[in-house]
């Protein structure tokens, strides 16, 4: 299922879509779709699930937390396909967000195919973009599945114009220059960003790294198409005593930022 | 293909671009400021300067005589490891950094194994007078702690990362995640002929010199070309710099010695063209040690220098074409030709340079009577500490 249904629905809301994250396996497998359908009941649109992976080189703390702890218990590729099948029959669209070496190492396009039979959307990839994504790109429009690629505040305007062009379902507009975390406030670089990504492109843009409340997402909701929030999740999960505690925290900050996304 | 790679970065299917978007413009840029560069006399002239000034490059060409009789081939040692800072790596960050320059940065950043990559660049930094931080493991901030002394008086910064297998690869993730924040004003100055382009080309063209001055000295020396050239290989920069020079003398074979640890039949080894599998790190598609999902496997080995679970995307294609062949060698082979070196020659080599001993020595065995052109890419002053442990040479009584 495409991220277009999502969008076709906020936008006949007239709002910003928010997008939630969570890698698969933290605090274990179970637990991680426990977690992302508890931000599903409590109002992400849409939910993105991380491939955890040695070597991160997007993510700040938290999330590399997070994601050796999933590796340290043994989370599997096959496990976030799981985790996709799970989340995704709630009917809220689910990406896998993941660096580019596990997908090559399981197959490019077994795992297109496995992805798109376990009813995911599509792929984020922050470390292949579009010009070294050939592979992935024909096996996703084998597939039907969303490609979302990430524009940056550094990214010139050819290649602004290239990246878009060659997204399906949204584009990922990192609104700092730096790697994932929540910050004290929101960056001055999104907003001409996603104008200037506007001009190239129809297709919904959303904002990620950085946003940990509902002001915030409110905020960047009142120029984005949709509102992406990690770390704040991952750290909610992080500082929460049990899984319990920790799904009621997480269905807090969602309501919160849920609502954030319908005031911007 | 030439010696490639082609304008993406491309060694036929190894190397390329895998790197945040964030970070790609910058890559741009740097390819074209060094393309530029590399075309201008100038640059080339003052680059020269500050080798042969600053960094005692040239390097010798030394004619190993007591260690040839007890190998049975004339053995020719490339003495990289008397350059400034002692070892090559000066050639590179001496190039990087001047490049940095002329981009306007003000502050440089790196990754460090051993630390003397790290030590190369807070010299370059101080002489040239940039800010400098070096990102280096937890583990290896302890195990070489001599040279976070080095990089400390220099005016560097040191940040032991504590991330992951806290490492060498750890020190990279945690200086890319640093660029991804500073470009504006950093320059990130790579250790090795490995990472996304251009920084395989750029770091081999900075190094190439070791090949270039070795292949006339050589010629100078016995009136001939080598039979063979080694090198040892951990990301490949010295091998890189030495094996250019004689990629297209097609009758000198090339051999490159990476880490076999306790044997490449044991987890605990960095043998990574050897027995690695073809995947993608730190922005290249390479050889990497990883497991069958793509997780990057821990790699091992004595010298920190060669503790790395990839390569330089050019060692894979030549490994993959034939030109240069790959071997391990362990440990305790590196160990023992370290030792034999200072006994036959009065010369202690870093151990990453042993293992380049080694296999020639291997080599010597099987070629008897054959000259061998070793690129001895370092000193062994920083592992004096490993090397007391491995001999027992602080017990006492001995």
């Amino acid at each position: 299922m495409s991220t277009s249904t999502a969008f076709e629905k906020t936008r006949a809301e007239g709002r910003a879509a928010l997008v939630g994250y969570l890698p698969a396996g933290f605090p274990d497998v179970p637990g991680s779709i426990t977690a992302m359908k508890a931000m599903v009941d409590a109002g992400c649109d849409v939910i993105e699930i991380g491939l955890p992976y040695s070597d991160p080189v997007m993510d700040g703390p938290t999330i590399q937390a997070a994601a050796q702890r999933a590796l340290d218990g043994g989370v599997r590729t096959k496990d976030v396909l799981a985790a996709v099948e799970a989340v995704a029959a709630t009917g809220t669209p689910t990406l896998v967000m993941t660096y580019w070496n596990p997908i090559e190492r399981y197959g490019v396009e077994r795992f297109a195919t496995d992805l798109a039979n376990a009813g995911g959307a599509g792929l984020i990839t922050p470390d292949l973009t579009p010009d070294s994504g050939a592979e992935w790109i024909a096996a996703a429009d084998a597939q039907d599945l969303d490609k979302v690629f990430l524009v940056a505040p550094s990214s010139t305007d050819q290649r602004l114009a290239m990246t878009t062009a060659a997204c399906r379902g949204f584009v990922y507009a990192t609104a700092v220059m730096g790697v994932t975390g929540a910050r004290a406030s929101t960056s001055e670089l999104a907003g001409p960003l996603v104008a200037r990504a506007k001009q190239t492109t129809s297709l919904p843009i959303g904002v990620g790294l950085g946003v940990s409340n509902g002001d915030q997402a409110a905020e960047v909701a009142s120029y984005a198409d949709a509102v992406i929030v990690g770390s704040a999740f991952v750290r909610t999960l992080l500082d929460a005593p049990d899984l319990a505690a920790g799904e009621k925290a997480l269905r807090a900050l969602t309501e919160d930022l849920a609502a954030g996304v319908r005031r911007g | 293909m030439s010696q490639g790679p082609d304008e993406k970065g491309h060694f036929e299917e190894f190397g390329g671009r895998f790197m945040p978007e964030a970070l790609i413009a910058e890559l741009d840029e740097l390819t074209a400021v060094w393309t530029e560069a590399m075309a201008e006399p100038d640059f080339t002239a003052e680059f020269q300067r500050m080798l042969t000034e600053y960094a005692n490059v040239p390097s010798r060409l030394y004619d190993a005589t007591r260690l040839s009789a007890q190998a049975g081939a004339r053995i020719l040692l490339k003495r990289e490891d008397l350059n400034h800072t002692g070892a090559h790596k000066i050639r590179n960050v001496l190039g990087q950094a001047l490049l940095a320059k002329r981009m306007g940065k003000t502050r440089m950043i790196a990754e460090t194994g051993a630390g003397q990559h790290g030590v190369a660049t807070a010299t370059a930094a101080a002489y040239l007078g940039l800010d400098c931080v070096v990102y280096m493991g937890e583990v290896d901030t302890e195990r070489q702690a001599l040279n976070v002394a080095r990089m400390r008086l220099l005016g560097a910064e040191v940040v032991a990362v504590k991330s992951g297998s806290r490492t060498l690869k750890d020190a990279i993730n945690e200086a890319i995640r640093d660029w991804v924040a500073t470009v504006e004003h950093t320059a990130y100055c790579f250790g090795t002929a490995a990472g996304p382009h251009p920084f395989p080309a750029m770091v081999r063209d900075f190094c190439r010199g070791i090949g270039d001055e070795a292949r006339a000295q050589c010629l100078e020396l016995t009136g001939a070309l080598p039979d063979i050239v080694t090198a040892c290989v951990g990301g490949g920069s010295n091998a890189i710099g030495m094996f250019t020079a004689f990629l297209d003398d097609t009758d000198v074979r090339i051999y490159g010695f990476e880490a076999g640890g306790e044997g490449v039949e044991t987890p605990r080894h960095a043998a990574t063209i050897v027995a690695g599998e073809v995947g993608v790190l730190h922005g290249a598609r390479t050889y990497v040690l990883q497991d069958e999902d793509g997780q990057t496997v821990e790699s091992h080995s004595i010298s920190a220098g060669l503790d790395y679970p990839g390569v330089g995307p050019q060692h894979a294609y030549l490994a993959r074409s034939g030109r240069a062949s790959y071997e391990a060698v362990t440990d305790a082979e590196a160990m023992d030709a370290l030792a034999l070196l200072a006994r036959t020659e009065g010369i202690i080599c870093a151990i990453e340079s042993a293992h380049a001993v080694a296999g020639s020595l291997r080599l010597a065995k099987e070629n008897p009577g054959t000259t061998i052109l070793v690129n001895l890419s370092g000193r062994g002053d920083k592992d004096m500490g490993t090397t007391t442990d491995w001999f027992g040479l602080g017990e006492a009584g001995k």
